[in-house]
């Protein structure tokens, strides 16, 4: 390969054991590792190999990143992506294989790690700052401009707890979009924060990758992947089935969820996720899951989901777009008309039922996007769920068309008022 | 291919002593960060502040001076019993701080652990560091209370240069509370009631040394039970420097550093073997 491969990750696996970890007994532990001490295999230990299950997150991935490239990793939710980023970041070590970098590499797998709600804005600046790696001389260079980026210049030395949600996020990402590493692993940071701080973060981070430094991103913003990557990987069930050209890599990933006309969705548990969607499904007037609805009738959306931990804060989003395109149609939330889903929650099973009222969305295909979000932490995002809207009665026809020439279906009353013109 | 100079390399298994201090020392910033924000958060929005940093010994060994002088009649020559207690208190609690803060590094510090690397022995270094600022305070009210009787006309206390240990005597104590409590946080990503053990066990150990009781009064056959416990040599060594009583043994004080060199080594151990995958574990 050529001499500017930076990172080089070489059949890299990462097995989970599914089921009993932890709860198994000390002394069943102690007599499984008293067996091993003494070089036999124990009953014990024959048993754990068929009473848990093995689940290899990320398998046999192998793959080059060039220097100053940016690289997208796409994949479906539990595909692994999220799992090859923490190795990559070295939260978690890898079962099997090497990865080499060269450079100094920094990961944004959240905004605002360790901040502390007592300390100031200022304080938590060379907090998160040192925690990203950046040295004290670093961050005393930067911190103008960090303040200047994050638009919080009055309520610098406010505890952050006084913040509010939006000034936090843009605090945090100020810190992130500063660092100046060779090698820069983003997660989703960008599905935070209004659509303007989006644009803006976006505009960083094209920044970043325009000043050669090389970029390893993980989103579900297509659009952001399309126009701020160069080349893609995509992973299934671990294992990468494709990498290239960005537009190839994504073509492929669009066209190979479509195909599927799954009724129902329904995720594997993960116990290491605090919050999961578990199911999603569209749901026709009569209750029946489908893959396509009558405009004529309103229909729902059902968004099944655990908490695993209480948690305070969190609350279930959705957004739908046209299938081709990125803008959304509708996004809501289930706290928006009921702010008390925020505070805070147990542990358990929730089934959301979202009623979408007839003749919004026009006739077409849409992708639904669902996700369980605070307003710093992203729990779980489930994304490319496809349905299609049909209209059974063809409320436009009568003027000769097949359907109305606009995204949305919205019949609207006109009031006429006429009188005869007197001659 | 030939051997190219990678910055680092991520593989399953790296060796046991592999202790990163290289990356430690290149961390510097962000343990000092740790230090400051573990002083400055620890009694935000309480009225006494750092304050609280002299209470906690004074109270205690107010307690202790009427429960075991005044009503248990427990004798200590006559070294004012307020300041025999404190000359215990003081040093002991460095090292129970720094086990008992050491012991949750993973537990309190999960969420950052799970999103972000850097060489995880910065957090348990933070606290042995923040701890230290802690023992200084409360070596302050120590030494103020300490002057106190010094300067009285009838002063008892003979002090001496077995003072000079003093810095030897908070590395044994470092070493032994980051050992045991590397030990204990490592163990307790499995099996959390070791939390609750804990405070039993710190507990044991203070009884189990001169700091309540001085040794002189333990019945002999019993008297081995203080000199197993590697705290007993530094409560002993502080008394005898500060106070002249007690008296000073080389070898306990040895044995003692020994102990904490071992506790502390199998510390490391552990938690380098636990660190690497504790995320997937909690």
């Amino acid at each position: 390969m050529s001499k500017d491969v930076i990172i080089e990750v070489d059949k890299v696996s990462k097995q989970y054991r599914l089921g009993k970890i932890g709860s198994g007994t000390f002394a069943r532990e102690m007599s499984g590792l008293l067996s091993r001490v003494r070089g036999n295999k124990s009953a014990y230990s024959n048993l754990s190999e068929n009473e848990q299950e093995i689940l290899w997150a990320v398998k046999d991935v192998s793959f080059n990143v060039h220097q100053g490239e940016v690289l997208g990793v796409i994949g479906k939710n539990g595909a692994g992506k999220s799992t090859l980023l923490k190795i990559l970041s070295q939260i978690t070590q890898p079962t099997s294989g090497e990865i080499r970098v060269k450079g100094k590499m920094a990961s944004l797998l959240e905004v605002g790690t360790g901040f502390h709600a007592e300390l100031t804005g200022r304080e938590n600046i060379f907090l998160n700052g040192a925690i990203l790696g950046m040295s004290k001389q670093e961050i005393k260079n930067k911190f103008d401009e960090i303040v200047d980026f994050s638009g919080v210049e009055k309520f610098i030395d406010t505890p952050v707890k006084r913040y509010s949600s939006g000034m936090y996020v843009r605090l945090a990402f100020a810190v992130a979009a500063h660092l100046e590493p060779d090698i820069l692993i983003v997660d989703e940071v960008l599905s935070v924060g209004d659509a303007e701080f989006q644009k803006k973060c976006l505009g960083k981070m094209k920044d970043v990758s325009g000043q050669g430094r090389t970029v390893l991103f993980v989103s579900h913003n297509t659009t952001a992947m399309k126009t701020l990557c160069s080349r893609g990987i995509l992973l299934k069930k671990g294992q990468m089935i494709k990498s290239g050209p960005i537009t190839e890599v994504m073509d492929y990933y669009i066209g190979e969820s479509e195909r599927k006309n799954q009724v129902e969705h329904v995720f594997e548990e993960d116990k290491r996720k605090e919050a999961q969607i578990i199911k999603v499904s569209v749901v026709d007037d009569k209750g029946i899951p489908a893959t396509s609805v009558d405009l004529n009738k309103p229909f729902s959306l059902m968004i099944e989901y655990l908490i695993r931990e209480p948690i305070s804060g969190l609350s279930a989003g959705l957004s739908i777009s046209q299938a081709t395109e990125s803008v959304y149609l509708i996004a809501s939330n289930e706290a928006e008309l009921n702010p008390e889903k925020l505070k805070a929650r147990a542990a358990g099973y929730y089934k959301n039922i979202i009623q979408v009222p007839e003749k919004i969305l026009n006739v077409g295909s849409y992708r639904l996007r669902t996700g369980l979000t605070s307003h710093n932490n992203i729990y779980d995002a489930v994304d490319d769920i496809y349905f299609d809207v049909y209209d059974s009665v063809g409320i436009f026809q009568a003027l000769g068309y097949a359907k109305k020439n606009s995204v949305l279906s919205m019949q609207l009353q006109w009031n006429t008022i006429t009188s005869s013109l007197v001659q | 291919m030939n051997k190219e100079h990678w910055t680092f390399i991520i593989r399953a298994r790296t060796g046991w002593f592999d202790l990163k201090l290289g990356q430690l020392w290149e961390y510097r910033d962000l343990i000092s960060i740790f230090v400051k924000r573990d002083f400055s958060t620890a009694y935000k929005q309480t009225i006494l502040g750092p304050f609280w940093h002299l209470l906690q010994p004074l109270v205690s060994s107010l307690v202790f001076s009427f429960v075991f002088s005044y009503i248990g009649r427990i004798p200590h020559g006559e070294i004012p019993s307020v300041l025999f207690y404190l000359s215990g208190i003081v040093p002991f609690s460095y090292f129970s701080d720094c086990t008992t803060r050491t012991s949750s590094i993973f537990t309190s510090n999960a969420n950052l652990f799970g999103k972000v690397y850097f060489p995880r022995l910065a957090a348990p270094l933070a606290v042995v560091i923040s701890n230290l600022i802690k023992f200084g305070i409360q070596m302050f009210l120590f030494l103020t209370i300490w002057m106190i009787f010094f300067f009285r006309p009838d002063n008892v206390l003979h002090p001496n240069l077995y003072i000079l240990l003093l810095p030897i005597m908070l590395f044994i104590m470092a070493l032994l509370g980051l050992g045991i409590g590397l030990i204990i946080s490592s163990l307790t990503i499995r099996y959390r009631d070791l939390t609750n053990l804990l405070g039993f066990g710190v507990q044991f150990l203070m009884y189990m040394s001169p700091v309540i009781l001085p040794v002189s009064i333990w019945p002999e056959k019993v008297q081995w039970i203080t000199y197993v416990n590697p705290l007993s040599p530094i409560v002993d060594t502080f008394r005898y420097g500060f106070l002249g009583i007690s008296g000073f043994n080389g070898m306990h004080l040895l044995y003692s550093f020994c102990v904490s060199c071992i506790l502390f080594l199998l510390g490391i151990l552990i938690f380098n073997k636990a660190e690497k995958n504790f995320i997937d574990t909690v």
